[in-house]
């Protein structure tokens, strides 16, 4: 074993692993259409049998996984226990045909129904497809499609994982995931990043892997060494165990190479996981969504009920920094009491900072609870604008939260007309927060929410890479903050390149300050202005990821081991 | 027959989570259960018909059922769709 080849993909994160790889077993074949000789009634028996334990070990499987992947593997349940199903594949099989096939033809029949439906109806697809071959594979007696499950660590290889999957991924074995499709936003790569599982995603060729070659997954360059020498695999430990001693370094406050403070917030979404946030080394929290004081009520809470959850936010982070973002309503997560008419496309809708302004009494409770418990504790309490499209509107919110004593207001920048006019946006706000999400799906046209459209959801984009540097240089102008929020942030090299662009804090999920932190040190001002020009003078996500990848590596990274 | 007419209530319409919710609820009331949209009606055990008839947000749907403790299950089920899971 001489000579190894490599595969090379879109990495997430920063880590390394070695190990052997595991396929996720091929789709079951089309089974054949004939007839049966088993007769109908046994063909019966055998149909109700496997549909019965389809649904029973998809159960299974969603009370193991709980939460949302739970709904899923709930509603999958029913559709293996369909009585309209039932019907249909008793009839099929009445006209000779086996079980196999009669299941086959039912639920491509249910399937092609809802794929003519279009939109959301039609993504349900995928799982009706997934029931089916585990109903065949049931009957079959071979192994249900899914993760496999062996009793030691591996590299999983996919062409892409459903939700269903990486639901039940056991993080103990699995040492690492390869895709051959899904980009850097697929459901697999925001999974990495949450859980910090090594990946490397949209690889060529990952395929043609077979079960037992043995890899090393390096997501830092985006490179999967297939058969690795000797000495890869010796350089690869090496790193690993470098790279193992660097993470047990204290966590300390964000900074590039040359001292410049790059300060590392955490995005929050309730106060449950403030703890976890501290402990990883949030500076801070750069985003609070406030949307879980709304759900399940019909009507806004009180101010008194805000002030406490407010209160118990800023108490964690005495002295620092904490951004709250006024309720974010519309679109993907709607509230009864502020979405009253029913919208064609809500994404460009009555939302954000317009929902807001159209209920002007909740916007004045949410302001007020705020500044109450800012009062009342040490933390550094800032307050931004969801949506904001115009300087009229930033004019509006920093005015009405100033009038109700919040003393520090600012703006979200998600839609392109406020990153084009941010000079004059900045010039009435005291900050800006960039939610790179939303700004990629307006700069795109490419609705967040549709997997059909996800290739376009990339924040690499050097369309959105051009109006993320026009905040950065109206920031810089006027000497305001400019932070950023979003995925975005969590992709530590694409971090560095914010940062050229003049982003002045990152916030992301706590999971990834680790990754982030340890790229920012790597590089200098200059450095992280040379790779933003990069970014920007290419064509596409691709090009410019590719580009800022190529200058970022060592040349000769296996040259740093002191035996050489 | 009993019947309850209600306009759905979760933004993207009756599909996955909130579809199973209302197929649940009418499984464990042991009672057939039919939904009408339109001039269109099923069997509201079916979590396949539920989902194939495109039920959006807004859409008023007829749900009818008979047997003992028939306007209780109907309140039950009418309270389902007219909660927004989404949100």
């Amino acid at each position: 074993m001489t000579v190894s080849t490599t595969l090379v993909g879109i990495g997430i994160g920063r880590g390394l692993a070695v190990g052997p790889i595991l396929r996720m077993p091929d789709p079951l074949p089309e089974p054949s259409d004939a007839a049966s000789s088993q007769g109908t009634d046994a063909e019966k028996v055998r149909a109700a049998g496997a549909l019965a334990a389809t649904a029973a070990d998809i159960r299974l499987r969603g009370e193991r996984a709980g939460g949302a992947a739970q709904d899923v593997l709930e509603a999958q349940a029913f559709m293996a226990e369909d009585p309209t199903l039932k019907d249909d594949v008793n009839d099929r099989i009445d006209s000779g045909k086996t079980a196999e096939r009669a299941v086959f033809e039912a639920f491509v029949q249910f399937r092609d129904l809802l794929v003519s439906m279009g939109g959301y109806m039609g993504e349900r697809a995928t799982d009706l497809d997934d029931v089916s071959q585990r109903v065949r594979a049931n009957l079959q007696g071979v192994a249900a499609p899914g993760v496999p499950d062996p009793d030691y660590s591996f590299v999983l290889v996919a062409r892409d994982l459903a939700p269903a999957d990486t639901a039940l991924l056991d993080l103990d074995k699995v040492l690492a995931l390869i895709t051959s499709d899904g980009g850097p936003t697929s459901h697999t790569a925001i999974l990495a990043r949450e859980k910090s599982i090594v990946a490397v995603v949209g690889t060529k060729g990952a395929l043609s892997l077979e079960d037992g070659d043995t890899v090393i997954v390096d997501a830092s360059t985006g490179v999967v060494t297939v058969d690795p020498t000797d000495a890869e695999r010796a350089a690869s430990v090496t790193a690993l165990e470098s790279r193992a001693a660097a993470s047990t370094v204290p966590v300390g406050p964000g900074a590039l190479a040359d001292g410049t403070p790059i300060p590392l917030l955490a995005n929050l979404g309730s106060v449950d996981k403030l703890d976890d946030a501290v402990a990883k080394g949030a500076e801070g929290v750069g985003l609070f969504r406030t949307e879980f004081l709304f759900l399940d009520s019909e009507t806004a809470p009180t101010v008194a009920d805000q002030e406490a959850k407010y209160t118990a936010l800023f108490a964690a982070f005495p002295g620092k920094k904490v951004v709250v973002r006024a309720l974010d309503a519309g679109a993907d997560k709607p509230l009864s009491f502020l979405n009253d008419e029913p919208e064609e496309n809500p994404a460009l809708g009555l939302r954000g900072l317009r929902a807001l302004r159209a209920h002007e009494s909740i916007l004045r409770d949410q302001l007020t609870a705020v500044a109450n418990a800012a009062a009342a504790t040490t933390a550094d309490a800032w307050v931004m604008a969801p949506m904001v499209s115009t300087v009229e509107e930033a004019r509006y919110f920093v005015s009405l939260a100033k009038e109700l004593g919040v003393k520090t207001a600012g703006v979200m920048v998600e839609v392109p007309a406020a990153a084009l006019l941010a000079d004059r946006i900045l010039a009435e706000s005291d900050f800006a927060s960039i939610g790179t999400n939303d700004l990629t799906q307006y700069t795109l046209a490419a609705d967040r929410l549709l997997g059909s459209v996800a290739s376009f959801q990339d924040p690499w984009h050097p369309a959105v890479l051009r109006l993320v540097g026009e905040v950065g240089k109206a920031g810089a102008a006027l000497g305001k903050p400019v932070g950023i929020c979003g995925e975005a942030a969590a992709d530590p090299l694409l971090a560095v390149v914010l940062v050229g662009l003049g982003a002045t804090s990152l916030s992301m999920s706590p999971a990834a300050l680790a990754d982030v932190r340890a790229e920012l040190a790597r590089f200098t001002t200059a450095q992280t202005e040379e790779f933003a020009e990069l970014a920007l003078s290419a064509n596409s996500a691709v090009e410019a990821r590719a580009a800022v990848l190529s200058a970022a590596t060592p040349k000769h990274p296996n040259q740093h081991t002191e035996s050489e | 027959m009993p019947e309850r007419t209600v306009t759905i209530a979760s933004a993207h319409g009756l599909h996955a989570r909130p579809a199973s919710l209302f197929v649940q609820a009418v499984t464990a009331s042991g009672l057939p259960v039919t939904l009408t949209k339109g001039d269109k009606t099923l069997n509201g055990a079916s979590i396949l018909g539920v989902i194939s008839l495109g039920i959006e947000h807004g859409d008023q749907v007829t749900l009818s059922a008979e047997g003992d403790n028939a306007d209780a299950v109907l309140d039950q089920l009418a309270e389902i769709l007219t909660t927004d899971f989404d949100a």
